[in-house]
């Protein structure tokens, strides 16, 4: 590069010199230009490559789903399995009812989103409307700690905490060791932060000038809260809800630990229950042939608690969608 | 106009209803919020006061036995290790890739839509449907029957796979378009500008989201029950085509059992388990403060 002589100074000797020089430069810069080119070609394919991971593992689970339940519908008519009342798969004579199941699962839920809604959304009204910056920045990671927290270590917690208390509050002989209150109530204590998390979040992006209308009118805070702060943001606390409830319904650990193995069609929280997730793992522990009926029927109610849970995340964002309020 | 007919006594006790009611409900509200503190703390000593006393060397260093008290985590440590790096080492690459696609090179169209979508119910997603997911096509399919430790990582890795991206994509986000434009204003290519611009940025946020995320695969155990559903392990993998077990799936053998020393050690390996977890969290938020502070200055 020494060589290329300084632009405003050129003999035309040295100019026709440099010309070959510019020349043997930009050869240079296209081919680079080429190879990088070339490069980002092959690197765009490889991130679709990875994008399309994403994409087939859902197909993947609804193939599967599907294609697994098909041999189980063409013995068990969808009808007996969605409205039966008998859930016997594992001995004679079999019945494939599912609701016992799916009732055990949303006694289960209902609990926990009692407990999550009762105390999620009055930790998020006091964060967002009561507590000082200082207190909130330390209780809010606090609370979600929670969420964090192993289900299985829910579970256990469950078990050996809270069933001895319910049973010495109503009575060891009327609370079974595996009961659905148990499960509920700490279940209800996992997704407690995530009621209250996006609940919060959508209370604070409610207008500051909101609140301070209803305080120069002479509101008190729990007058601005629940007449001007809850309505405003009604479709992020109900989407919270039902995000918590859908996230409750697919929960495993805490409902096989310590909500039993009955499958039971019961409104008594105190009795014993068996969800969904719980009967897939029972089964999946257990040496049941693979391609048996018995077999199959775990990806029968993986394909309900696939519909269900689904249908409950499309439902909380549709409601975030639609019932938004966009403020300035 | 029942305010204006109203005497300055009647509005005054009226105004004191008020008051008290802000009040009453102050009270309840934090009571709500001290309820999940209570509840943490309970879950925490209640685990803490079963498991101490049997949480010493012996615990760490032995295999899972009959006899509860010789029983230890050997065994499951080695599993959960080799389960994270496994995941790791698939979910990095895919997971990082897909969120760079996504924000750097995917036009913004319907099918970018429909993917960030598909991404974002999948992390909605029921864990125990991926551990159906994988008994089909890693174990049945891929492995032959073999329920071995990829299987369990493959699993891991779609179950993390929307968190890693969403979190990697937050990242990118986060860096400045304006030091994109510079890069582009020289004549870099797309490519260049991610590798040399926008990657630098982003790791550290990235990390920290990696990080989490297989804290969340440390402590998951429904896909794994169903993957590897092996309970009693008296050996260490040593190979990726190893049968294993991981901690919190140990954990569940030892709740399952109705012997109290069972339940006991249980509560020691949830010790564990949570100390790994703080470990892991404390590190994802250590760097993502140092990233911040940086980027401030």
């Amino acid at each position: 590069m020494t060589s290329t002589p300084d632009a405003n100074f050129t003999s035309p000797q040295d100019s026709r010199e440099s010309d070959l020089v510019k020349q043997e430069i930009l050869q240079r810069v296209a081919r680079r230009r080429r190879r990088q080119y070339r490069e980002q070609t092959i690197v765009t394919w490889l991130l679709r490559a990875t994008a399309a991971i994403s994409v087939a593992t859902t197909l993947g689970i609804v193939f599967i789903l599907v294609q697994q339940s098909a041999g189980f519908f063409t013995e068990v008519n969808v009808f007996e399995f969605v409205f039966g009342t008998e859930w016997t798969p594992l001995f004679k004579p079999q019945k494939f009812g599912a609701l016992p199941l799916v009732g055990g699962t949303l006694l289960v839920a209902v609990i926990a989103g009692l407990v999550s809604l009762t105390f999620g959304l009055g930790a998020a009204i006091f964060l967002s409307e009561y507590a000082p910056e200082g207190a909130r920045k330390v209780l809010k990671p606090i609370l979600e700690i929670l969420a964090g927290i192993p289900t299985v270590v829910y579970g256990y917690f469950a078990l050996t905490f809270i069933t001895p208390i319910l049973q010495s509050i109503f009575g060891a002989d009327r609370v079974i060791i595996f009961n659905a209150l148990s499960a509920g109530i700490v279940m209800g204590l996992m997704i407690m932060p995530m009621v209250s998390t996006l609940s919060e979040d959508a209370m604070v992006a409610v207008p500051r000038s909101l609140r301070d209308a209803a305080y120069a009118l002479g509101a008190t805070r729990f007058e601005v809260a629940t007449k001007v702060v809850i309505p405003a943001a009604l479709s992020g606390i109900v989407a919270s809800f039902i995000l918590a409830l859908s996230r409750a319904i697919g929960e495993t650990m805490i409902v096989k630990i310590a909500a039993g193995a009955t499958p039971n069609l019961t409104l008594n929280p105190l009795e014993s229950i068996q969800a969904m997730t719980a009967y897939i793992v029972q089964v999946s522990l257990g040496e049941t042939p693979q391609g048996s009926i018995e077999y199959r029927t775990i990806f029968a109610v993986g394909l309900l608690l696939f519909v269900m849970t689904l249908a409950m995340n499309i439902l909380g964002r549709w409601v975030i969608a639609r019932f938004r309020q966009v403020y300035e | 106009m029942s305010m204006v007919s109203s005497t300055p006594t009647q509005r005054e006790r009226s105004h004191r209803i008020r008051v008290w009611r802000d009040r009453i409900f102050y009270a309840l509200f934090f009571l709500a919020v001290v309820v999940g503190i209570a509840g943490l703390a309970a879950l925490l000593i209640d685990v803490l006061i079963d498991g101490l006393p049997f949480l010493d060397w012996k615990f760490m260093s032995s295999y899972a036995s009959r006899r509860p008290l010789e029983s230890g985590i050997l065994a499951p440590m080695a599993g959960t290790i080799w389960v994270v790096g496994l995941t790791a080492l698939f979910t990095i690459p895919i997971g990082v890739g897909t969120a760079i696609y996504l924000e750097e090179f995917a036009v913004k169209n319907r099918l970018a839509r429909l993917i960030e979508l598909n991404i974002s119910n999948l992390a909605g997603v029921p864990s125990v449907i991926y551990g159906l997911l994988g008994l089909a096509v890693f174990v049945q399919f891929l492995f032959n029957g073999s329920r071995n430790l990829t299987a369990g990582a493959l699993t891991m890795t779609l179950l993390i796979l929307p968190i890693v991206i969403i979190a990697s994509q937050e990242a990118i986000k986060a860096v400045p378009s304006s030091y994109r434009d510079a890069a582009y204003a020289m004549g870099a290519t797309r490519w260049q500008v991610v590798k040399t611009v926008v990657m630098p940025q982003a790791i550290p946020g990235m990390m920290s989201g990696i990080i989490l995320a297989l804290s969340r695969a440390i402590g998951e155990s429904a896909p794994i029950l169903i993957i590897s559903s092996l309970v009693w392990v008296t050996f260490i993998p040593t190979s990726p085509d190893s049968k294993f077990t991981v901690l919190p799936l140990q954990i569940f053998t030892w709740v399952s059992q109705p012997q109290q020393d069972f339940r006991s050690i249980a509560a020691a390996g949830i010790i564990v388990l949570l100390a790994i977890l703080l470990t892991m969290n404390a590190a994802a938020i250590w760097i993502r403060s140092k990233y911040q502070v940086r980027a401030e200055q």
